[in-house]
């Protein structure tokens, strides 16, 4: 067992070294995280506070990142709204991969009517237009942050369900499980204590890799009228409302959060990349 | 030698050919100098005004392509812009008119010279089609017809061919005001019902085509994307207008309308955010025509039906806690007349009028407390995201200010298609919102906001019998006495009750290349090519 | 045949459920059409009325029912933003958004695939590196985003674009429709002038598209070259003498191609999707953008037919995909 985590170790710094990008985004993995988690501590300036006086102010020493139409501290903003969209983003990812982890391990682990059924849910939920499918799951429930998760959730699910369905007919009948299965567990118990573990590390880069797509999705909500409510501090919102002072020069409202909104995105999918490449070799390419 | 001078003959016999093909080629193709190009945020979804469901830009099309009978009578507002004058007219298809010494009816003359697009004369057969159905067709053209006292086929009488007479159900001073909108414009007739399946009022036929005989025909009219109108070379209702053509585009980003109008792709630029106005004004590349919507005001309504607003004293301090010039100078970025800070008691009357709060944030938190005590009040503030270019940072504003008096608000941005519905609901405590009336009249704003009807749009419910007494007083009053006394006895009634608390009288802004002349303003706000000009 | 039939027949769940789901979404929208095109100023009759002319005062069974009819009707109703049936519309805006994709795949794959193929060959090198950032930056931007700063850059700044005012310049006028492409029906018109302006046009959409359509593709092929490159024929082909750029270019390219071109059906049907928002930023006149706004303005029919519409070319295009590995790869035979 030691040995092994040795290994697991020696090969995680192997990788690392071999791969310098994913040691950098790890790295702004943990600033990202480091935001969301003091955001508030950090924030030179109360995000909402407005100051009239000095609205649509250039970057300076005072506001790095300059003011907003209301003369709010941008830094301070984009700080703070770290946590609502890694929020976002962590709760839907949790969400599908609740659901469609668990969808996908029963599809492939009991086949039959239980795969049919899930495969023609998965199916339907492919034929959408996934964005439009957000855009009137939000519109239709309401533009709250549950309900934006619940939508990203909802299409990302046949995602989901797929990976979950494929590594397990791999591993349905691999030695270990038809051992488990000799000494007497049931298939629940079965699925659970020994299937799941072992496409477990498969679903985390998953998940790291749509963390990115649901950040971008509810950023597109956003843009399009549907996201958070005003004031909160949200990437999305900032970059909608400061895309209409771009032509008029002001280019620092939607620059700043829309770079960081970027940012935060790349590190996550090349976080996922990366990864991958440690808890499955085989694929690595 | 020879063989050269015969070149040289022909190559001038042919600089002598082109200018004559040229002009003929002109006689087709409109040139540049002929051609106007608007961009405006959605277009029409009709091209009938009167049916069901049309939005705003079918305004537009009412105007330049058909007639009314008479027009509001263009007066200068300031260099390179026009507006209009509701109770002086110039004559459209109707050449004169007379009211009746009772003062009961008016008898209009048509033109003897006027014809529809289709060439048929237009007769007072078509008109008295066209009013009927106004006022028979249901929907918004029904309520604005009636507005002005024009409420059944009956009122109207083709007389003989050329002359048509209204007779009027009661002595009202919006009925002659009424007839210069885009509602009670004039069909061909015949062309309709020919073409209307057995449909009595051609819906479905006059929503796609124009059967009219205004200045402009539709040549092609893609709906979300782009209307090209061309003149109507006939035109018989005023001086031909300078303009041949003229490409409406539809472009929903304001970025890219500030951009086409600022690189002088654009020559008319509709709609844009109040701050990109202030910066094309500031900039002076190109001239914005800014006028004041008569009679409209962007307020925050407090509903005075239900707890907590119910309260006058808490109108009251909300109208002393509004951050009146921040929202002035951050959400409309000037674009506006200030409508707080006024005297005590009105002086001059008219509407909108400045109210006589300002920002006192120390006044309003004892106002507040003498009543609450100290407990927070929670309770939430809706607005039209179709609005929220201006609404949502007027909101935010509310929401901070309103925190320091003790009042926690939560904000609503509430999707343009549901928003009318949540005001039926008449529940909303609080609502940021803009309403403005076409008939520029004190106890019409009343009428719609403050009266105990009810309507949609007394957004706050709010209701009292006093308010209803001078708002009918004033609206049927017949000696300019007592209109004066009832209008400035509601005026301060609204005031000291502060249902609506007024925010500012919005500008209706509108950008154009400097070459652009003869912008008028019309209370339907679209853009009217008639009296457009371009200039090299 | 009968296979194709039967693949048919096998998504006409999917179309079903997709038509369901759809009616009941639109259906709790939370807009009252009734009252939002009543315009101001309307009376709770007039309301009423509105609501009994668009079959709203019905249960929601019998909606559903008159819905299906008129679908089995070929008539997918009527948009109230726009007052046209929405069959028309979707029909005259389909080439605007087919034309807009597929002219950011082929700008993506022009980048992507050589790109993937330099990866593959020097895998570990700088180029590795770059194309694997190049390929997450541009799914890491928000398409709405990219697509103002672009107009910003090179239409407001330098002005080397046209204005951003949808398929052609105002001036300029629209071929005759064949195809629906103006790229295409400007060539068969022999009109260079309009087509110079409608590429004009389309340079920036397609580019702000193509940045996000190039991640999948340029993944797929460096994996699927990688693939290739370590297998056994091409390790006998250099064996036996062939020199790098034959053996990369015409062996391994080759053979690498099918996960490409299986990747590329699924880019496109997500781009024709996902394109809603780069519609909206270039006042493009597609079909993305003209569900987002019915959707806003909570007007059902457009929304439903946009959907479906959607929902019948994924199917499709899954279904050409498959034919297309079948004819390709005999092996895809057995595996289906």
């Amino acid at each position: 067992m030691t040995n092994a985590q040795s290994s697991t170790l020696s090969h995680i710094r192997y990788v690392l070294s071999e791969n310098p990008v994913t040691l950098g985004a790890a790295l702004l993995f943990a600033a990202y995280a480091a935001m969301a988690l003091f955001g508030p501590l950090i924030a030179p300036f109360d995000p909402l506070a407005s100051d009239t006086a000095r609205a649509l102010q250039a970057p300076d020493w005072r506001h790095w990142f300059g003011t907003d139409q209301l003369g709010r501290d941008i830094l301070s903003r984009v700080i703070v709204a770290a946590r609502v969209d890694i929020g976002i983003a962590l709760a839907s990812v949790a969400l599908v991969f609740a659901a469609g982890g668990l969808a996908g391990l029963a599809a492939g682990f009991f086949g039959g009517w239980i795969d049919a059924v899930i495969g023609r849910i998965a199916d339907t939920i492919m034929a959408f237009p996934l964005f439009v499918l957000a855009m009137g799951i939000v519109a239709a429930l309401g533009n709250t942050i549950p309900n934006i998760v619940l939508a990203t959730a909802i299409i990302n699910f046949p995602l989901y369900a797929r990976v979950a369905r494929a590594e397990t007919l791999t591993r349905r009948e691999a030695g270990f499980v038809d051992a488990a299965r000799l000494s007497g567990h049931r298939d629940g118990a079965l699925l659970l204590t020994q299937v799941l573990p072992n496409i477990m590390p498969i679903m985390v880069v998953q998940m790291s890799l749509t963390m990115g797509y649901a950040i971008l999705n509810a950023a597109g909500l956003s843009f399009i009228g549907l996201g958070v409510r005003p004031p909160t501090a949200e990437w999305g919102i900032m970059v909608a409302e400061g895309a209409g002072f771009i032509v008029s020069g002001e280019w620092w409202i939607a620059l700043f959060p829309g770079a960081t909104l970027m940012l935060a995105v790349f590190c996550f999918n090349l976080l996922g990349d990366g990864l991958r490449d440690i808890v499955d070799p085989r694929r690595r390419t | 030698m020879k063989r050269r001078t015969f070149i040289k003959a022909a190559a001038g016999a042919a600089a002598l050919a082109t200018p004559a093909i040229r002009s003929a080629a002109a006689q087709t193709a409109p040139t540049r100098n002929e051609t106007l190009i608007v961009v405006q945020e959605y277009g029409p979804n009709s091209l009938d005004m009167q049916g069901i469901g049309s939005a705003q830009p079918v305004n537009g099309v009412s105007l330049n392509c058909y007639d009314t009978l008479l027009r509001f009578k263009r007066v200068p507002f300031a260099e390179g812009t026009m507006t209009h004058d509701l109770l002086n007219y110039d004559p459209a298809l109707a050449e004169s008119w007379q009211i009746a010494s009772d003062g009961m009816s008016c008898t209009f003359k048509l033109r003897e010279n006027a014809r529809f697009h289709s060439k048929r004369p237009v007769t007072a057969k078509d008109v008295k089609w066209s009013m009927d159905r106004a006022v028979s067709i249901g929907g918004f053209a029904t309520t604005q017809m009636a507005a002005g006292s024009l409420e059944k086929p009956e009122q109207f009488v083709a007389v003989d061919d050329k002359t048509f007479r209204i007779d009027f159900l009661r002595r009202d001073k919006l009925t002659m005001p009424n007839l210069g909108v885009t509602i009670p414009f004039v069909f061909d007739s015949e062309t309709a019902i020919a073409n209307s399946g057995g449909d009595p009022w051609a819906k479905d036929y006059l929503k796609n085509n124009i059967a009219g005989s205004g200045a402009f025909k539709v040549e092609s009219w893609k709906p979300g994307t782009e209307t090209i109108y061309v003149r109507n070379d006939d035109w018989a209702c005023g001086p031909l207008p300078q303009l041949r053509r003229v490409i409406a585009r539809d472009i929903p980003s304001p970025s890219t309308r500030r951009a086409l109008i600022e690189r002088g792709d654009a020559d008319m630029s509709y709609g844009l955010p109040p701050k990109d106005f202030k910066d094309l004004a500031e900039a002076g590349k190109v001239r914005v025509a800014a006028v004041p919507v008569p009679n409209a005001i962007w307020y925050v309504a407090l509903n005075a039906a239900n707890p907590p607003f119910n309260d006058v004293r808490l109108r009251q301090a909300i109208a002393w806690a509004i951050p009146y010039e921040k929202i002035m100078s951050a959400a409309l970025f000037g674009r506006g007349v200030p409508m707080w800070g006024g005297p005590e008691k009105i002086g001059k009357i008219g509407w909108p009028v400045p109210s006589h709060y300002s920002a006192n944030i120390e006044k309003a938190k004892a106002m507040v407390a003498a009543v609450t005590g100290g407990t927070t009040i929670s309770t939430s503030l809706l607005f039209d995201a179709g609005s929220a270019t201006i609404a949502e940072p007027m909101a935010v504003l509310v929401q901070e200010s309103l925190a320091q008096i003790g009042i926690k608000v939560e904000l609503n941005k509430i999707p343009g298609a549901n928003f009318r519905g949540e005001l039926n609901k008449k529940t909303a405590p609080m609502v940021i919102n803009r309403f403005g009336g076409w008939l520029d009249w004190p106890d019409y704003f009343f009428f719609w906001n403050y009266h105990g009807k009810n309507s949609i749009f007394n957004v706050a419910s709010y209701q009292n019998k006093e308010m209803d007494a001078l708002i009918d007083g004033a609206r049927f009053a017949t000696d300019p006495a007592t209109y004066e006394t009832q209008v400035r006895g509601f005026l301060q009634m609204g005031m000291d009750e502060v249902p609506m608390i007024p925010v500012c009288q919005p500008f209706h802004d509108v950008a154009m290349q400097k070459n652009i002349g003869g912008y008028t303003y019309w209370p339907c706000r679209e853009p009217d090519f008639r009296f457009l000009t371009k200039g090299a | 045949m009968r296979a194709i039939l039967l693949r048919f027949a096998g998504a006409l769940p999917t179309l079903c459920g997709v038509v369901v789901v759809t009616f009941l979404l639109t259906r709790v929208l939370p807009g009252d059409t009734a009252t939002y095109f009543a315009g101001p100023t309307a009376s709770a009759e007039s309301i009423a009325q509105i609501k009994a002319s668009l079959g709203l005062d019905l249960p929601l069974t019998e909606q559903f029912r008159r819905y299906v009819v008129a679908l089995v009707h070929g008539d997918l109703g009527m948009s109230l933003t726009t007052g046209q049936p929405v069959l028309t519309e979707l029909i005259n805006r389909l080439p605007a958004s087919a034309e807009l994709t597929l002219c950011g795949l082929f700008l993506a794959i022009g980048i992507a695939l050589p790109l993937g193929v330099f990866a593959a060959v020097r895998q570990g090198s700088v180029i590795d590196h770059a194309c694997r950032i190049v390929a997450t930056a541009g799914v890491s931007l928000p398409v709405f985003f990219t697509g103002l700063l672009l107009v910003y850059i090179f239409y407001f700044i330098l002005g080397w674009m046209p204005a951003p005012l949808g398929r052609l310049d105002a001036f300029a006028s629209a071929p005759p429709a064949v195809t629906g492409f103006y790229l295409i029906d400007t060539l068969l018109a022999r009109d260079t002038e309009t087509f110079r302006a409608a590429a004009a046009q389309i340079v920036l959409p397609a580019g702000t598209l193509a940045l996000f359509a190039l991640a999948p593709i340029a993944r797929i092929t460096r994996a699927s070259m990688l693939a290739v490159l370590g297998s056994e024929f091409i390790r006998t082909a250099r064996a036996s003498g062939l020199s790098g750029p034959t053996v990369v270019l015409t062996y391994a390219l080759r053979n690498a191609l099918l996960p490409v071109v299986t990747v590329l059906g699924m880019v496109f049907s997500f781009l024709l999707g996902a394109n809603v928002l780069v519609e909206k930023v270039f006042a493009w006149p597609g079909i993305g953008s003209y569900a987002v706004e019915a959707l806003i303005a909570s007007d059902f029919a457009p929304v439903q037919g946009f959907v479906l519409t959607m929902a019948i070319l994924y199917v499709l295009l899954n279904l050409g995909i498959d034919l297309l590995n079948r004819a390709i790869d005999p092996r895809a035979r057995r595996g289906a």
